[in-house]
């Protein structure tokens, strides 16, 4: 019951915390210079004024701009997200087109992630804690910083120089072999080849930055009284490191994960961009590049929306992961 | 002799059809099947030519609409949907005898009535270029018969023949469009044309294949089952794709300067310059002449001096390109060689710069940078440095496309570059850029460098009616003389474009719009 009605203040914040990034969005687009028309007559090479102002006309441009905005949410409330008149398609379904693919490769890059992340970790605060195979640690540790440190556009471009053109193993772009007619099992296979590359180019950086804070995280819990009192009474490391030092140090590691999620979006815009992967990240910087308001509103509307759903998660998991969260 | 000449290119298109047919048959049989890959950068908004004519809508959407001409690379015209036509011997009056048997996509036949529909309604709303020359230049637009079409000028217009090609004047289904809201019309989304190709798929963000049109036309051909158009949006991916054979054509507008020297190395490529001869972009630097230092012409002069294109080309575009003498193209008919020369002296700069009065370090100058690429942001930086050797002072503005079109259209700037079509007669792509009338704000490209001279007004329009080539010559040669000696832009150079395909690809560019062509005789060896 309880943790209900936590949900439901959470989701009528929400509500608002989106209408609010949406208005701030409307009108900080509405500061740069510059707008659809004048972009698409600059594409045509076009030298009529009456055709820009015709265009300002179809696109609603010519209102005042607080009545557009009125326009604007009024739609929004009734899920009508306008019309993108670049791609003469309503901004829904080009949204909707897009975000599975967007979804996709983010939630394996997370699992990717998270994963390796932990697993790194964990053997690196172990090889740390125990004293054994010392050179393990720094090994992973300065791995990890480097990875860390690498841009992911150019990680993302290494990789395909090395897996696609040298290596010919992996397919450079796109999500699947175009033309080539694959159903069912098929199909999920050469989705999955495509995968590999953006899936791993997303996930590098937060990978790195999962194995050192757990290994931090780790090595704080495995210096407290408790372990101390578990080694004492015999307990093999083993199970210590999994059973009593793992849980408590899931908590900073599930909190970050979960803020870096609405991060990884962000991410995904440049990875998306380098693989040529159909997602939202991409539409969201064409419809940047040729000022598409509608179609820009409605990206960031379902990636703010999609962090705060992200986020609302992450409180959820935590209160599984550690109970005592519920009380505050 | 006047109607005699209007014949000529119907002679010499059926000559060159002729030769081609028989040079075809000589070596041997065209390959029917396989698909086509190439890249469609950066994707089409959509694939409707009427409605949006960026480079890659006309790319791809040139396979599925047609015109009622095509050019030869030396801009000669040939038959596409008009099998043959006349120009009347005052310049007002031209009929066309269309090709029979033609089917829209969707079985329909296509008639002169779809002819008047689309010169006379369709893109005389919707066209941004089209219906410029249409609403000043078209009096009347008539179907005299199932298959011929009459179109009568206010006033003789000599390259109207030109606007006759796929991305200026695409032939539309009236049965579709007419009565219909245009823009919101359903049947965008899956368009129909008269074109060798037909839309299949479309999955917006990944690619776009189009169909071999078993109904079309010319009988035979295409000879092409597929084509297949890969939206790759990174630049160094796109490279990559093409080096590993993924797509087998890719263009300099696919991808970046620096890539090209590795790419003509790949293993079976070939090359070519071919096929931008229609277009022949130029690049060039606006200076706004509205206010000082530029308002002065020795000022401009002394820019032209202290700029050493050859470097420009050579270093900073790769080599792809060649030092412009003036506003016209010299792939464009009525190109001048002879005019006045800037031969890089930093020495005559300075001393130009002197004579001006003007002290151009109390007048600091803004580079409004051109968001086509990290080439043009060097090409900015390389500017910079050229004009603070000899005195200026300089910033520079960075812009994106929205930004640049907007600050460029309300004349809000100082110096930036641009570079545009010339449209195959300096008439069409040229003149909008310095005709004092065309300063007209909301518009990039046209006259936003603020360029006055009554006496060329009247030279251009003199030229643009004037129906004897020797007239235009004469005409169009004073204005280069004099555009060059006002230095009515910094002209820099004529760029060069370079398709590389694999070598199994055969007839690619063949005419003056190259790749935007129909690709109807396009077809890869087994």
């Amino acid at each position: 019951m309880k943790t209900l009605s936590f949900l439901f203040s959470r989701i009528g914040k929400a509500v608002f915390v989106v209408l609010g990034v949406v208005i701030v969005n409307f009108l900080l687009i509405r500061l740069a210079p510059g707008d659809p028309a004048a972009v698409m007559a600059g594409e045509s090479g076009s030298s009529d004024p009456a055709y820009v102002d015709q265009l300002r006309h179809d696109f609603g441009l010519d209102k005042p701009v607080w009545m557009q905005l009125f326009i604007y949410l009024r739609g929004v409330l009734r899920f009508d997200l306008g019309f993108s008149y670049r791609e003469r398609l309503p901004v829904l379904d080009l949204i909707l087109d897009r975000l599975p693919a967007t979804l996709l490769l983010m939630g394996c890059a997370f699992v990717f992630a998270i994963v390796l992340g932990l697993l790194v970790g964990v053997i690196s605060s172990r090889s740390r804690y125990q004293g054994r195979l010392p050179w393990l640690d720094s090994v992973l540790m300065t791995v990890s910083l480097l990875i860390y440190a690498t841009p992911q556009f150019w990680l993302a471009l290494l990789a395909i120089i090395f897996f696609s053109l040298q290596l010919d193993w992996l397919p450079p772009f796109g999500m699947e072999t175009v033309g080539a007619g694959l159903t069912g099992l098929a199909h999920a296979k050469d989705v999955a080849l495509h995968l590999i590359l953006p899936t791993v180019s997303l996930g590098c950086f937060f990978m790195a930055v999962y194995a050192r804070l757990t290994r931090a995280s780790m090595l704080e819990v495995l210096g407290m009284d408790f372990i101390k009192t578990a080694r004492a009474k015999g307990v093999p490391v083993g199970e210590i490191v999994r059973h009593h030092a793992l849980r408590n140090a899931l908590l900073p590691v599930v909190t970050f994960a979960g803020i870096q999620l609405g991060q990884m979006a962000g991410g995904a815009v440049l990875t998306e961009t380098v693989f040529g992967w159909p997602g939202i990240g991409r539409l969201l910087f064409d419809a940047l590049m040729q000022r598409d308001y509608q179609l820009l509103l409605g990206v960031f509307l379902v990636t703010s929306t999609m962090v705060v759903v992200f986020n609302l998660l992450t409180d959820l998991v935590l209160r599984f992961v550690d109970p005592r969260i519920a009380e505050a | 002799m006047r109607t005699q000449k209007t014949f000529r290119p119907v002679a010499t298109g059926i000559a060159l059809a002729l030769a081609l047919l028989s040079g075809t048959a000589a070596v041997h049989a065209q390959t029917r099947g396989g698909t086509l890959r190439a890249i469609a950068q950066p994707e089409p908004p959509t694939l409707m030519l009427g409605l949006n004519q960026q480079t890659p809508t006309q790319y791809v959407a040139g396979k599925i609409y047609e015109s009622l001409l095509t050019w030869t690379p030396d801009l000669k015209p040939m038959p596409g949907l008009a099998k043959s036509w006349t120009v009347s011997p005052d310049g007002k009056l031209y009929s066309f005898e269309l090709q029979t048997g033609v089917k829209w996509h969707d079985g329909k036949p296509f008639s002169s009535d779809d002819v008047v529909f689309s010169v006379d309604k369709f893109l005389r709303e919707v066209h941004p270029r089209a219906r410029v020359i249409i609403n000043q230049f078209v009096e009347s637009i008539k179907a005299v018969g199932p298959n011929k079409v009459e179109i009568r000028l206010k006033e003789p217009f000599a390259p109207f023949l030109k606007s006759f090609v796929s991305d200026n004047m695409p032939m539309v289904p009236k049965h579709l469009y007419d009565g219909t809201d245009y823009k919101s019309n359903p049947a965008n989304q899956t368009p129909v044309g008269t074109g060798p190709f037909k839309f299949k798929e479309w999955k917006k963000g990944s690619y776009i294949i189009l169909s071999r049109n078993p109904d079309y036309w010319q009988k035979g051909k295409p000879y092409l089952d597929e084509i297949v158009f890969n939206v790759i949006p990174d630049a160094a991916s796109r490279a990559v794709a093409f080096e590993r054979g993924d797509v087998q054509v890719v263009s300099a507008n696919d991808v970046d300067n620096v890539d090209v020297p590795r790419l003509k190395k790949v293993a079976n490529t070939k090359s070519t310059n071919a096929g931008w001869e229609m277009f022949s972009k130029q690049a060039y630097i606006q200076m706004n002449m509205r206010k000082p230092p530029f308002d002065n012409l020795k000022v401009r002069q002394a820019v032209m001096e202290a700029i050493n294109r050859k470097f420009v080309v050579n270093n900073i575009f790769f080599g792809l390109g060649k030092i412009a003498t003036g506003p016209v193209s010299s792939t464009t008919p009525f190109y001048e060689p002879n005019v006045p020369a800037y031969t890089f002296d930093l020495k005559k700069a300075r001393a130009l710069i002197k004579e001006s009065g003007v002290d151009v370090s109390k007048t600091p100058i803004k580079i409004l940078s051109y968001p086509y690429g990290a080439t043009w942001d060097r090409l900015g930086e390389y500017t910079r440095q050229a004009l603070e050797q000899v005195g200026f002072k300089v910033e520079i503005e960075s812009a994106d496309a929205g930004t640049w079109s907007k600050r460029v259209s309300d004349f809000d700037f100082d110096m930036t570059f641009s570079f545009t079509s010339q449209y195959g007669d300096p008439a069409l792509g040229v003149a909008r850029l310095y005709l004092a009338r065309n300063q007209v704000k909301g518009s990039a490209f046209v006259n936003n460098q603020g360029y006055v001279n009554p006496a060329m007004d009247v030279a251009w329009d003199k030229a643009a009616a004037a129906t004897s080539v020797e007239e235009r010559q004469r005409l169009y040669s004073t204005i280069q003389k004099t555009l060059v000696e006002e230095v009515a832009n910094g002209f820099l150079f004529e760029m060069e474009i370079p398709t590389m395909y694999s070598a199994k690809v055969h007839n690619l560019t063949q005419t003056a719009i190259g790749l935007n062509d129909t690709f109807a005789d396009v077809y890869i060896d087994k």
